[in-house]
């Protein structure tokens, strides 16, 4: 039972009966933008033409605010941390892309180390459940494949589905993606023509899906090399050192921690923080070891492209979902700065 | 080629062939259909790539600050030559090193009004001065010119540099007395609740980016009270009270400064109209102080920024 099938008509009995185990999510609209969201019905979920969600599903367990701790100057528990961690709703979400759910896998590396786990991040990710929707029709800001993903990645997903028009071929990864597909009614055995059907739109995708750009280069030279390239000065040049980039990226992943306080007590709150402004590198003395937006915009992909190849085993740190191509104000497109970057 | 783009090309090659300057600050095609890329031109090769057309938005004007040691010119249409002015008066460029190729406006596209007005993605746009033609994947819309201008280019009442040492093209006829801040008049006449909620709404899809700072050829701060760490003056979470100060904070430093430009609204990723916020500031100072807009020239001199004895109000002198 690798694969099964569920017809589209019994999408709502999908939803409902999933949501006997645990909250159901999926693309919601909600003014101009597409978010995942609590959905109680199918037609929720704006599904119908569908690319991805505005901002990235990091969020969802890394939101751009999250309470750590609270404290309070008076009373019996007075100057005694509280920890404000919400206990995590089991969820499953259905139409992730799997370029997002590569992202999250990422994530899931650099939130852990052999001495540290970041709890903030696990407990919410490890209490859900990942239904990734392939990617039929990737838009022209999209190069997963030149990141060595793929509009079917199935790394980081549960479950990979497949839109076959009428049906939807749902096929489970990993135990969690198993026990939710077994956990519903109107699953049916898929035939052999549904199963290739999911083949050909795979390799559909993947020839749309052309690789725009090598990184072999960047691999071979040397971080030094790299980090004195010319082609620094160009490419910073228009940049606004505004956080757009890094704040619609699934994989960037600094935040800032704030205590804030008021005549009673306070919050210990973490807030996304990127490393194009200014204040994100100044010191307490006034000196700022990136000081122009060259170092700030050379440091932003070299992260992705050098340093976390470098340190994960050659996974690079960017997965194609095209979001900063889209929305960086002044177009600085990432696929040409990696072109230099590997010249 | 559009006789603008062959001008801008024609004038910055001679600029920089002459060494008259050593870059001219213009725009070169973008990657994605509807964007351009500010582009910073140090020869006659890279000259020959600057472009002119609807999607030139942002505002130039805000990187000749990074310039101040190097002899400039600018491709600048109306609300761009008034930010010049603007910085000139306000001390921040140098206007000796400064030649600005002045152009003839006619407004810019509105990116969001084009890719709601199609069916699927936009793969390309054609325009003309009557015409934009957006086509992509089964589709071809064509659409005029003037529905989908951005919301500050179709009102706009200074399309021709007021400040220019060359044009590009032809002045352009002005449009006269537009329809004004409808939407602004509207949350005005709503209830203090009603406004609240109204603002709530706006600005809940705000993601702290700053884009909307960055953009604006305003806010040149060396460190913007927003990133103060000592004193903080601003929280930094995505509180509503904390994204609120920051965005009427901003609006109030854009008092009688504001060229309407469009820029930060256009930068803005999440689509918020923040024009709304500036613009009810726009509109109290155009309102209050007969109808001044502002820098349409060197000498005249923000009404904020000027002290007179015959002052209506009282407490300036008191």
């Amino acid at each position: 039972m690798e694969y099964m099938r569920l017809n589209k008509k019994n999408m709502a009995v999908f939803i409902e009966e999933l949501g006997r185990t645990c909250e159901v999510w999926g693309p919601v609209k909600e003014g101009e933008q597409v978010k995942y969201a609590p959905v109680s019905n199918a037609t929720d979920m704006a599904l119908d033409g569908f690319k991805n969600s505005t901002m990235s599903p990091k969020e969802i367990f890394f939101p751009q605010s999250e309470k750590m701790l609270s404290f309070r100057r008076e009373g019996e528990d007075a100057n005694i941390y509280r920890d404000e961690q919400a206990q995590p709703t089991k969820k499953a979400i259905f139409g992730i892309r799997p370029c997002d759910a590569r992202a999250f896998r990422i994530l899931d590396m650099i939130f852990k180390n052999d001495q540290f786990t970041d709890n903030y991040w696990f407990s919410k990710r490890d209490a859900t459940t990942l239904v990734g929707l392939g990617c039929t029709e990737p838009c022209s800001t999209c190069f997963c494949t030149s990141v060595n993903s793929h509009p079917f990645d199935e790394k980081g997903l549960d479950v990979l589905v497949s839109d076959l028009g009428e049906h939807y071929l749902f096929k489970a990864l990993t135990k969690k993606g198993r026990e939710l597909v077994a956990g519903i009614s109107v699953m049916r055995e898929p035939s052999d023509a549904n199963i290739e059907a999911h083949m050909v739109l795979r390799k559909k995708a993947e020839d749309v899906m052309t690789v725009q750009f090598g990184t072999d280069k960047v691999k071979d030279k040397t971080v030094l090399e790299l980090f004195n390239e010319d082609c620094w000065t160009g490419i910073s040049e228009p940049c606004l050192n505004c956080s757009t980039c890094s704040y619609v990226c699934p994989t960037c992943h600094c935040f800032d921690i704030q205590d804030e306080v008021s005549k009673e007590g306070g919050e210990r709150v973490r807030n996304w923080e990127s490393c194009m402004t200014w204040i994100f590198t100044v010191h307490a003395t006034g000196h700022n070891p990136r000081p122009t937006k060259k170092e700030r915009v050379r440091q932003r992909f070299m992260h992705k492209f050098k340093y976390i190849p470098m340190k994960r085993n050659g996974e690079i740190g960017c997965v194609g979902c095209g979001r900063c191509v889209a929305l960086c104000p002044v177009n600085i497109d990432i696929r040409e700065v990696v072109k230099q970057m590997n010249s | 080629m559009p006789i603008r783009t062959e001008k801008i090309r024609k004038v910055a090659k001679k600029l920089l062939n002459d060494h008259r300057v050593d870059v001219v600050i213009g725009y070169k095609k973008g990657t994605i259909p509807l964007k351009n890329i500010p582009y910073f031109a140090k020869n006659a090769e890279e000259a020959d790539k600057l472009v002119w057309d609807g999607n030139c938005r942002g505002n130039l004007a805000s990187y000749l600050s990074r310039f101040n040691d190097k002899r400039v010119a600018i491709i600048a249409q109306g609300c761009v030559s008034r930010n010049i002015v603007g910085l000139i008066q306000e001390k921040q460029i140098n206007s000796d090193n400064l030649y600005i190729i002045g152009v003839p406006c006619t407004g810019m596209l509105d990116s969001r009004k084009l890719i709601a007005a199609v069916p699927g993605e936009i793969t390309e746009v054609t325009e003309n001065d009557l015409y934009v033609i957006a086509k992509g994947r089964g589709f071809e819309v064509t659409m005029n010119r003037g529905d989908v201008l951005s919301r500050n280019c179709d009102r706009c009442t200074v399309r021709n540099p007021v400040l220019f040492d060359e044009l590009a093209a032809e002045k352009v006829n002005e449009q006269k007395d537009p329809v004004r801040y409808e939407k602004i008049k509207a949350v005005e006449a709503m209830s203090p609740e009603e406004r609240a909620a109204f603002v709530d709404e706006l600005l809940s899809p705000c993601i702290r980016c700053y884009a909307c700072r960055d953009a604006c050829p305003l806010c040149y701060c060396p460190e913007c009270f927003v990133d103060k760490s000592s004193p903080q003056w601003c929280g930094k979470s995505q509180d509503s009270t904390d994204v609120l100060s920051y965005h009427l904070i901003r609006a109030f430093h854009t008092a009688g400064r504001c060229t309407e430009c469009g820029a930060c609204e256009d930068a803005c990723p999440m689509g918020i109209k923040v024009r709304l916020i500036s613009g009810k500031v726009e509109k109290e100072i155009r309102e209050n102080f007969d109808g001044y807009e502002a820098w349409k020239d060197l000498k005249t001199q923000p009404p904020l920024t000027v002290f007179k004895r015959d002052d209506p109000q009282p407490f300036v002198k008191e």
